[in-house]
Formats: C-alpha cells, structure tokens, sequence
C-alpha cells in the first residue's frame, strides 16, 4: 500500500501519544475480555449438566443435610437408574490461602454417573480400593505439585481435625465447565470419622429420559414432602445455575463496568484523533494543494484512527485470549473452563471498529472539509 | 492560445459585517512557456489570485480557464484530480511535512497516480536531481536549511511534470545566496524545461528574473516587461494516471 510511509509517518509524529492510545485501547478491551468471559464462564457453569441428571438437596437449603438412608428410596422411584451422594468437605491445605473445593462422594456410584471426568482405569482402581484414597483434579495436583501415592492432609473446617489422604489417581473433565480444581474422597471416610454420621449433602440422580425429568422430580419431592428433611429436586443445570445466581446480577455489573472503560477509552482516542488532526491543519492543506481529494483525506485520517484501534484490540484481545489460556486461570476454582470465546473476541472486534469509526469520524470530516486558503492563512 | 486566461474575475471577502472586495473584473492572459511576476503592495490581491489559478479558491464572479479546463466551475473532486495533473504550488513557508524524509515529500504528488514504486522511485530522483539534493534524499526537513527545504518543495512541485508551476513568495524566507539558487533554478525549469511559472514576490531581484511582470494595484494591473516564451521540452516521460 503506497500510502504506508505516509500513515507511519503520521503515526509516528508523537510516538508516545500514539503508543498511549494504542495502550489505552489495548488495555481496555483486554477488561472488556476478562469481565465478559467471566460472564460466559458463569453462563458455561450454569448452562452445565447432563439432561439426565436430577439433583436433590434438603429443601430448607443446601447447608442442610439429608439422611443417607434416602438413597435406597430414590433408587426405588420409577425412572430412577442411578443414585450417588456427596458432601462438602470445606477443608484447607497449608495456610488455607490457595482455595479449592474438595468433596467427599461415594466413590463408585458418584464416578459412574460422572463420565465427563476421565480417571486412568488403574488409578480408578487403586481409588475405589483406598478407603483413605483422594482423586484429584488435574490443575490441582498440577498446582501443588502433589504425586500419585503421596499423602496430602487437609484441616477440616466444617467437620474438624486433621484428614490425611493418599493421592490415588487424577481426573481430568473432558467438559470445561467441570472444576480441575477439586480434592474428592470416600463419603466412607467422612462417615465413619464424623460424629453425625449417615448424612449426605445432595444426591445426584440419573434418570431413564429427559422427557421424565418434572415428572421424577415431583415424585420425588412429594416422597419426602412429610418427613423431617423434604427434598427440593431439579435438575442438574438448575442445580447449578443456581450456584451463578448466588453471584447476583453479576453479568449486567461486568457489562456496566465493561462498557463504562469502553466509553472512557473511547473519549481518550477521539480526543488523540483529534489533537493529531488539528496540530496538522497545515500539512493537510499542503496535501489538499498537491491534489489529495476531501475523499482520500478522509481515508487517511479514517485509517489513522483504525491503525490505533485495531492495533490496540490486536494487543488487548490477543493478551487477554493467550494470558489466560497459557496460565490457565481458573480464579482459583471458581471459574473452571475460564477462557476468552470466540464471541467474545468477535465482539471486541466489533468494539475496535466501533472505536475507530467514533474516534476518527470527527477529525476525518474536518480534514475532508478543510478549507485550503484559510487553512494556510490562519497558519501562516 | 494562452494556458491561463482570467475574464473579468471578481473577488471579495466578507469580514464579520464588512465586504472586502479585492478586484473587480480582473482580466489577463498567461502564455504558455512564459515566466511571470506577479507584484504589488500587501493586501492588492497577488496569492489569491494565484489561489484562484490554482483552483483553491473561487471568484466570486467571472471565468478562470486554465489550459482549456474552467478551474471555476470544477468540482471539489474534479480540482483535485486537475490539481494533481496540472499545478505545482511552492510557498513561502516551503510546507514540507517534517515526518517525511525529502524523497517521501517529493513522492507526494506520484502517490495519487498508478505509477509503479520503481517508476516514482526513478522520477523522485529525477526532480531532486533537477534541483541538486540527490544527496539528501533520506534527510528530513530539519536537517535541510532553509534553501535546500525551499528546493525539495520545488522538486515536489516538478515531479508530476505538471504544465503550471506557482510560486507564493518562494524567496521570502531564504538568505540572499539561497534566494539566488533558488531563482536561478526557476530560471532553468522555464528556460530548459519550458515550465510556465507564475510568482508571486515583493523581491525585485525575483521578478527580475521573470520576462514579464505585473504589478497588481487597486484591482488592476500595470505591465512592465513582456519577453518571448522558450520552447516546451518535458522533463519525463508523461505520468501514467
């Protein structure tokens, strides 16, 4: 493009205020990225959940338990074929600071109904057969720098003392939105040490069809309805999407928040565009007397701004898409399958272009305008 | 046939509530190949008359014609294009954008035709050549003193090869010894190269070096010297548009 030289020139007039904007552009769309993608990660956990898969916890709450003698019953509902249990453990490793989840399942029913996480057959094995045994995250043994037959104590916080696990295989998801993150280990082992024994946190059921699921759910609701621990039962992602909503309306603070530094960093690149264009008045005229046409200044000044923009969401979006891909930022559980989407990058390329079009729109129009004779006069 | 002809060409301003009027049925011929002074006491209306041939400006009545073409009633559009083709504009101040090196502004004009890199590269070289930078082809303005920034801008007025060069004031900012270059250097593009060239100047050493000068006082013009135009011979090859 033979104009290049001309556009680098002009660029290049005030480095740093070109690199300034470029940085302010690049630094905002790299928020943008990361508060959105925290959105589609919270909507992804929500959204997670096998359509065959029921969820009942105590309808008083989810911190109150259930008898585990329930699971006989549930299994006994027409449609039901699979029933597994699981508690929160809540314990800490070390100095507690580097949270993760850790649960205690029963182990062979919970690994049977839970496909998405792929263990090795012989570390399934060596688990099922450790009553002591733990199953670990892929990105938490990672983290910690655990082995496979190591032992790795936890401090309970809910149920108390200290709990010593032998790391007896590693899991990996094969579906993002199921958390890397996590310690599980025998309900077994939390029964028989714990002096309330015979409870469990939630059951997970797996049904015969999707179809039955409302209809599973009320009979077995309406099972428990008169005992001491009724059940609320639903499905798995409304199971989880309830987990989304205790963040609050948090998608529409992240999009506020997104589109406010959006709207600032815009007024800084306009204001740039324009500083850029005015304090050329004279050269645009010179340029106009050459015989560049209102058209073609317009282009330049248009191109001007879109090489900032564009360059900027280049560095933002890119540095937010490889950061968290190649950290493997989770938010330390929190937010398992953390990664910028494609949507998300389309969109912030559509806020590139929005930018250079609002940002370069003014001064391209004045430049296009200009009047040559008064532009030298008022100069000269 | 003469290549300017201006046929009672009116001009004025408006300054807040005030009409200014500049001249008022203005009429003269400018021959093809000839060198011309334009003289007169500030404000007489010498550049806007060279704005008005250079399609800048409008008048506010009457006819510019140049080379056949009606300057007045072209487009925006169409004055570009006719501006690139046809004018070259030196002025005072020289209007070389410092970002460029003097290659990069002597380049300018050949970026709006269809010529290739080797082609403009060739011809940019050429009209440094002309004006004797070859050597300073990467310098920027800063590097160049006033004289040598004032001949870039004549090598970026010649590059295109157009037909009318225009000249604002080109001594007005240059020593006695860099207005001398740069006057024997119009001399030689009118002499060698045929070039009409039309200046504008308070410095009498400058209109004496044109064959033909024109005071320009209270709207009208008084001759003072008429001298015969050389033969046209082009500097290249026709530009490719």
């Amino acid at each position: 493009m033979k104009f290049w030289p001309l556009l680098l020139a002009n660029l290049g007039r005030h480095k740093r205020r070109t690199l300034l904007t470029m940085a302010s552009v690049a630094l905002a769309l790299f928020l943008f990225a990361s508060l959105r993608t925290v959105i589609t990660t919270l909507k992804a956990a929500a959204e997670f959940g096998s359509a065959r898969r029921l969820v009942s916890t105590n309808a008083s709450g989810l911190i109150f338990p259930l008898p585990v003698a329930y699971a006989q019953r549930l299994a006994a509902v027409p449609g039901v074929e699979k029933v597994t249990w699981a508690n929160w453990f809540g314990g800490q490793y070390g100095d507690g600071k580097r949270f993760f989840a850790n649960f205690a399942v029963d182990a062979k029913t919970y690994l049977d109904l839970y496909p998405e996480m792929s263990v090795p057959a012989d570390q399934r094995e060596a688990f099922l057969r450790d009553r002591s045994g733990a199953l670990i995250g892929s990105r938490l043994i990672d983290l910690f720098g655990w082995k496979v037959g190591q032992n790795v104590t936890l401090r309970g916080t809910i149920f108390p003392g200290d709990w010593t696990f032998t790391v007896r295989g590693v899991y990996t998801p094969t579906d993002p939105a199921i958390n890397d993150d996590a310690l599980m280990f025998h309900w077994d082992y939390l029964d028989e040490r714990n002096d309330r024994s015979g409870l469990a946190g939630w059951y997970i059921m797996q049904i015969d069809s999707p179809d039955n699921a409302p209809r599973i759910a009320k009979a077995i609701d309406d099972l428990f309805r008169n005992s001491s621990a009724p059940t609320k039962t639903g499905t798995e992602q409304a199971f989880n999407a309830s987990f989304a909503t205790m963040w609050g309306n948090v998608g529409l603070l992240m999009n506020t928040i997104g589109m406010a530094v959006v709207f600032a960093i815009l007024l800084v690149a306009a204001n740039a565009m324009m500083m850029s264009a005015r304090e050329r008045t004279r050269e645009l005229a010179v340029l106009k007397t050459i015989g560049f046409s209102d058209r073609r200044l317009f282009g330049l000044v248009m191109l001007e701004a879109g090489a900032i923009t564009i360059t900027g969401a280049v560095l933002g979006l890119g540095a937010a898409k490889l950061l968290y891909k190649s950290t493997n930022f989770n938010a330390a559980g929190f937010l398992p399958g953390f990664d910028v989407t494609g949507p998300t990058l389309a969109v912030g390329g559509a806020i590139a272009l929005v930018l250079m079009l609002a940002s370069g729109i003014v001064p391209a129009m004045r430049a296009a305008r200009l009047p040559v004779v008064a532009a030298l006069r008022n100069v000269e | 046939m003469a290549l300017v002809e201006i046929r009672d060409v009116s001009k004025s301003f408006r300054r807040d509530a005030e009409q200014i009027d500049v001249f008022d049925r203005l009429s003269m011929d400018i021959e093809p190949g000839t060198f011309t002074a334009l003289m007169g006491p500030s404000g007489s209306g010498k550049s806007t008359l060279l704005n008005l041939i250079a399609g800048l400006d409008k008048p506010t009545s009457g006819s510019v014609r140049v080379g056949g073409a009606e300057v007045s009633s072209m487009t925006p559009a169409q004055l570009a294009e006719w501006r690139s083709q046809n004018v070259g504009f030196v002025f005072q101040q020289f209007n070389l954008l410092p970002a460029l090196t003097a290659f990069q502004n002597v380049e300018l004009p050949l970026l709006l035709t269809r010529l290739s890199k080797k082609q403009r590269d060739e011809r940019v070289r050429i009209a440094l050549g002309v004006v004797g930078l070859d050597d300073r082809l990467h310098h920027y303005p800063r590097q160049l003193s006033g004289g040598q920034e004032q001949r870039v801008a004549i090598a970026r007025a010649i590059v295109a090869d157009p037909t009318l060069i225009l000249l604002d004031e080109p001594t007005g900012q240059l020593d006695a010894r860099s207005s001398q270059e740069v006057l024997a250097l119009l001399g030689r593009l009118n002499e060698e190269f045929g070039k009409t060239i039309i200046i504008v100047t308070h410095d009498p050493q400058a209109a004496a070096k044109a064959r033909r000068q024109l005071h320009l006082d209270k709207g009208t013009f008084v001759e003072q010297g008429q001298a015969g135009a050389p033969a046209a011979v082009p500097m290249a090859a026709g530009v490719a548009r």
